[in-house]
């Protein structure tokens, strides 16, 4: 009660988002000295920016005259080999993924298993796309296997990694009745464990294959296939209106895929 | 339930045999387009350097092995860099997506019909366009160093940002924001009390979450000429100097492991 005593008559105020003030103030102090060292490294030549703007202008102009026409067969032939490598990676990833996901979920698989796919996943994780690209086009020659690769590569840690959290937070009464029912441990996880986790595993996939799709849009800068070896020739001539026409249709496809990924998300939950 | 009937017995399946047919018709038509796809993937490859592809991995092992540790002291710039690319790109970026979130939310955009379209239309819009092709267009327009790196980040980061916090928007609940409007507050005031601390948390490990991707994305931006480490990892490989570019790569697994240990921590104290 006395602490409410010494409360009242006081205005109120708005609690802080850190309540220890030593701590708050620190971090906003560090914060600062952060951000003024940050600024400090980085330089600016302002006149390049200002000669550059004019570069800038003509480029989102550009959006509004997009031109889909002069290099239309190096579009298509670019935009077609990232949507194939797009499809096969997913495919294989998402195979790949399944096992990996069954292995790495601590409820579903023994202790040894389980360390080993976890280490599979967190190296696909902490390797960035480009630079596994990088590494598999010198090993394996410029074209679309080396991007297919990338990308399958990337979809399992990606992948994986969700579907595991997912089927170590199933329900286990579904899975133990299959289980007294005499079953296999094949039909365990057939009847017990993945309908409870196909809505998720069918929602993953749509994101990853959207996301692959983005990512394989620029695997062609290091030569591993795919619209971005067109659109870095694109911007390398200043083609401003051809780099916008390949960015639009990307836009279209990623959006047209968020819309379709919507639809079968109502469907399967 | 579909229940077939076997000598007088009654089986249980789990489809009707309409069902179980168009089922394997999708079947079918999924697997001929990845028989297609994977036919002009092996077109369009060199199957050759395939072959020797095991051949070459190991002689690239042997040439990246013992990497040369006495570069380490020329990586220092780079890595302070490209943590400073990720971060002051995720600074700007979230003072962009909050008042695109606010605009693209049902619950707070101004009008449902013009501008909320709009808004989702920048989230769709810097979201699929990878960093690195915004990276080379800012260095078109603006020239290559670290300042088109941060550019390029917080470009790419408003959709991501945007999104999440929208969704959290809506997500809101709607009884505290009424009852801040019965006492007379005005709208900045029912959002300053109604919604922001109730979106708060939601913001903060939407901030941490996007600056540990950040870095992973600052890491290459250099290949294209963006600033950060990426600019000695594509020199490295340019002069085809191994032992640097495997210490590269140790740097960069190091800097991301390390970011990915320091946002768990800072979303497990938040949230």
């Amino acid at each position: 009660m006395s602490e409410l005593n010494t409360l009242i008559g006081q205005p109120w105020r708005k609690p802080s988002f850190i309540k220890r003030p030593w701590l708050r103030w620190a971090l906003v102090l560090g914060a600062i000295a952060y951000l003024i060292a940050a600024y400090m490294t980085i330089e600016v030549n302002w006149s390049r920016v200002y000669e550059g703007l004019e570069r800038g202008k003509k480029f989102v102009l550009a959006f509004t005259s997009p031109d889909f026409t002069t290099r239309s067969s190096d579009i298509y032939e670019g935009m077609l080999e990232s949507i194939i490598m797009t499809v096969a990676s997913s495919v294989v990833g998402i195979a790949i993924s399944i096992p990996i996901a069954l292995g790495a979920a601590r409820n579903v698989a023994p202790l040894p298993v389980y360390l080993i796919c976890r280490s599979i996943i967190a190296i696909s994780r902490a390797l960035q796309e480009i630079i596994v690209a990088i590494l598999l086009v010198a090993i394996f020659g410029f074209g679309p296997l080396a991007g297919f690769l990338t990308l399958s590569f990337a979809t399992i840690g990606f992948l994986s990694k969700l579907l595991a959290e997912d089927i170590e937070s199933m329900d286990r009464v579904q899975a133990e009745a299959i289980k007294a029912s005499g079953a296999r441990w094949t039909q365990w996880i057939n009847y017990g464990v993945q309908p409870q986790v196909m809505p998720r595993l069918i929602g993953l996939s749509m994101y990853r294959l959207d996301i692959n799709f983005r990512e394989s849009a620029i695997l062609g800068l290091v030569g591993a296939g795919g619209i971005g070896a067109t659109l870095n020739t694109a911007f390398d001539r200043y083609e401003y209106d051809t780099a916008a026409a390949i960015l639009l249709i990307i836009i279209l496809i990623v959006m047209a895929l968020e819309y379709l990924s919507g639809v079968i998300r109502a469907r399967v939950q | 339930m579909p229940v077939k009937d076997l000598e007088g017995r009654a089986i249980w399946q789990r489809r009707t045999s309409r069902e179980s047919l168009a089922h394997w018709v999708m079947w079918l038509i999924g697997v001929a387009v990845f028989a297609y796809c994977w036919q002009q993937i092996s077109a369009s490859t060199t199957w050759f350097f395939v072959w020797d592809a095991p051949r070459i991995a190991g002689d690239i092992w042997t040439r990246a092995t013992p990497p040369r540790w006495e570069y380490i002291t020329q990586l220092g710039k780079p890595i302070w860099d490209t943590l400073n690319i990720a971060t002051l790109g995720t600074i700007i970026s979230l003072i962009l997506a909050v008042p695109v979130a606010f605009l693209a939310a049902r619950n707070t955009t101004p009008s449902r019909l013009f501008i909320r379209p709009i808004a989702l239309l920048i989230i769709v819009s810097t979201r699929s366009i990878n960093s690195l092709i915004w990276a080379l267009l800012l260095i078109a327009i603006i020239g290559p160093g670290v300042f088109a790196g941060v550019i390029a980040i917080a470009i790419r980061s408003i959709g991501f940002c945007a999104k999440l916090l929208y969704e959290a928007i809506e997500e809101i609940d709607e009884t505290q924001v009424e009852a801040i409007t019965a006492t007379g507050a005005s709208r900045w005031q029912v959002m300053a009390y109604g919604i922001v601390p109730q979106i708060m948390p939601a913001f903060a490990g939407i901030a941490v979450f996007r600056w540990d991707i950040n870095i992973r994305e600052s890491t290459v931006l250099g290949l294209v000429g963006a600033g950060g480490i990426g600019l000695q990892l594509s020199s490295s490989l340019n002069v085809l100097a191994w032992p640097q570019v495997s210490l590269i790569l140790l740097v960069i697994l190091a800097a991301v492991v390390i970011s990915e240990w320091v946002s768990a921590k800072v979303r497990g104290a938040i949230i």
